[in-house]
């Protein structure tokens, strides 16, 4: 299983540092990053498998949430399931 | 990444986090037929008993799905067999004591909203139904999370008028007796045509006869969504509009879809259906008037303002029930006018009025909604306002329905306000021309030729 990490907001620098941290911590492996810029905002898109993860992924949510909110970022990890079902048939 | 690219991540976050894209409601049907007892005490008791136990885990699985897909699920409900049945044989008093059990089963649970305090009269009265609506005022006044619907009419059977004239009545009295608060008790009654079985959506949610035991249907929103996709359109012809929306009614269901799935799965709960409507709420870029403003008209009520609902309303049905594997419920644009900021400012300048929008309710879902008039306009008014209405569904062979609000002691130029989800409404007018004979005439009319297609 995989789920979508997205980080938007201002630039700073080690935003992926501290990311890809949790990352570790929770065993989670990262698949792919990639960054966009849509409208006025930076807004980077990180894939990881979620399959060996140490903790219930409504937590591991909650401490990505809490990294951006420290940071002054907007981070949501979402399942992979509602980007497969609204944009394949 | 995915099979899916960069561009289609962020149109999904962007529709949720920019355009409210969020589930509207999860509503879990509950079948209260196993309750039935001679003593009413026992079956409050049942009633209490059996919604609390079946619906426990709603709430906690609905957001862990929130969570998990990042998705918002607004609303968290239950809907229940018609009342009426399950207590026929209470009189009035047993049926408010049954009321104020399901207001405190809705507390425990945490569910906001709990529907099916219904009766289905389309042909006339049982004892029980009678007795049910005539508890309907003091059950509303005395209750804060029940909501009550009344079926007077269908294609098949005719518009049951004793039932129209007796609506007329009750929404006074609900009306008088929730005067210090707006009236708002009127908010939670409906009276219908046509009434779905299978509807998610409050105040007219019930869980219908030949439903399963319990079951979980979905309603989805996204006018937001929608308003958006056709102003990055730009420049087109009607044809790539309704393309246009056909696509984004698509994507927002599927996204109803996976919720009901999962919901479905999780509680170990049958999945029902999808509703694909457009529902609105108060907040600014949630609104089915922006779409329709979008689409080409100055204002919502100027002339072409049915003509852009129809095809809104259609686009949607075409473009979600390839997303759906069942879709049921009222599946339409909604257009209540206290719920959707841009009807509000509509009527405000004089734009909308109650006949243009009886008008657009022949096109689609679901009737003359969540609108306030004149707390003077007589019972007798709105029953044939209800009257005019229904008529809309039965020739139509559609779902109509009317929850209309006399604001006690309002006059058109005032408002009323109800927060939340139910939002404010400004008082309109009404057209006072007595219908009284008609009304007090009685009987029913019958149902139309076309409902013999045997």
């Amino acid at each position: 299983m995989q789920a979508v990490i997205t980080v938007t907001g201002k630039d700073s620098v080690g935003i992926i540092a501290k990311v890809s941290q949790k990352c570790v911590d929770y065993n989670v492996n990262i698949i792919d990053i990639s960054q966009s810029v849509l409208k006025d905002y930076f807004a980077m898109i990180m894939l990881v498998e979620i399959d060996k993860l140490s903790i219930p992924f409504t937590n591991f949510v909650d401490e990505m949430s809490n990294i951006g909110q420290t940071n002054g970022l907007s981070i949501h990890t979402m399942h992979e399931d509602i980007f497969n079902s609204m944009h394949k048939i | 990444m995915l099979g899916i690219n960069t561009n289609e991540i962020l149109e999904t976050i962007n529709m949720i986090r920019d355009e409210h894209l969020d589930i509207r409601t999860v509503t879990m049907g509950i079948s209260l037929f196993d309750c039935v007892s001679e003593n009413p005490e026992k079956l409050c008791e049942n009633i209490y008993n059996k919604i609390t136990n079946t619906a426990k885990n709603l709430i906690p699985v609905c957001e862990t799905i929130e969570k998990e897909y990042g998705i918002p699920i607004i609303n968290k409900r239950i809907s229940l067999t018609p009342i009426s049945l399950i207590g026929a044989g209470c009189n009035s008093d047993e049926f408010v004591k049954i009321a104020k059990t399901l207001d405190k089963a809705a507390d425990t649970l945490g569910v906001n909203f709990i529907g099916g305090y219904s009766a289905l009269v389309q042909k006339g009265f049982t004892n029980g139904a009678r007795e049910l609506i005539n508890s309907i005022p003091q059950a509303l006044t005395e209750t804060s999370r029940i909501c009550s619907s009344v079926n007077v009419a269908t294609t098949k059977s005719g518009i049951n008028m004793d039932a129209v004239a007796e609506m007329g009545q009750i929404i006074k009295q609900t009306a008088f007796l929730t005067k210090e608060n707006d009236s708002i008790g009127c908010a939670k009654l409906v009276v219908f045509a046509n009434v779905p079985d299978d509807n998610p959506f409050m105040a007219g949610a019930f869980h219908g006869m030949g439903e399963p035991e319990t079951v979980i249907n979905v309603g989805v929103s996204g006018p937001g969504v929608v308003a958006s996709a056709i102003e990055k359109a730009g420049n087109c012809n009607l044809t790539q509009i309704s393309d246009t929306i056909k696509k984004t009614a698509f994507k927002i269901t599927r996204m109803g879809q996976l919720v009901a799935y999962e919901a479905s799965k999780r509680l170990n709960v049958p999945f029902g259906i999808v509703d694909l409507s457009l529902a609105p709420t108060p907040a600014i870029g949630d609104s089915v008037a922006d779409i329709l403003e979008k689409i080409g008209l100055e204002k919502t009520g100027a002339c072409g303002t049915t003509a852009a609902l129809a095809m809104l309303n259609d686009a949607v049905k075409k473009g979600g029930t390839m997303a759906s594997s069942h879709v049921g419920g009222l599946s339409g644009a909604f257009i209540p006018v206290s719920e959707d900021a841009g009807m509000i400012s509509a009527v405000e300048c004089g734009s909308l009025t109650i006949e243009k929008l009886e008008a657009m309710t022949a096109v689609c879902s679901v009737g003359l909604d969540m609108i306030a008039v004149p707390g003077d306009t007589t019972a007798e008014v709105i029953s044939a306002l209800i009257a005019d209405e229904i008529a809309i569904g039965v020739i139509n062979n559609k779902t109509t329905a009317v929850r209309v609000i006399p604001a006690y002691n309002k006059k058109v130029g005032d408002s009323v306000e109800f927060g939340g989800l139910l939002g404010e409404a400004p008082v309109m007018k009404i057209n006072t021309a007595s219908p009284d004979i008609f009304i007090k005439r009685g009987g029913r009319i019958p149902a139309p030729i076309h409902s013999l297609r045997n």
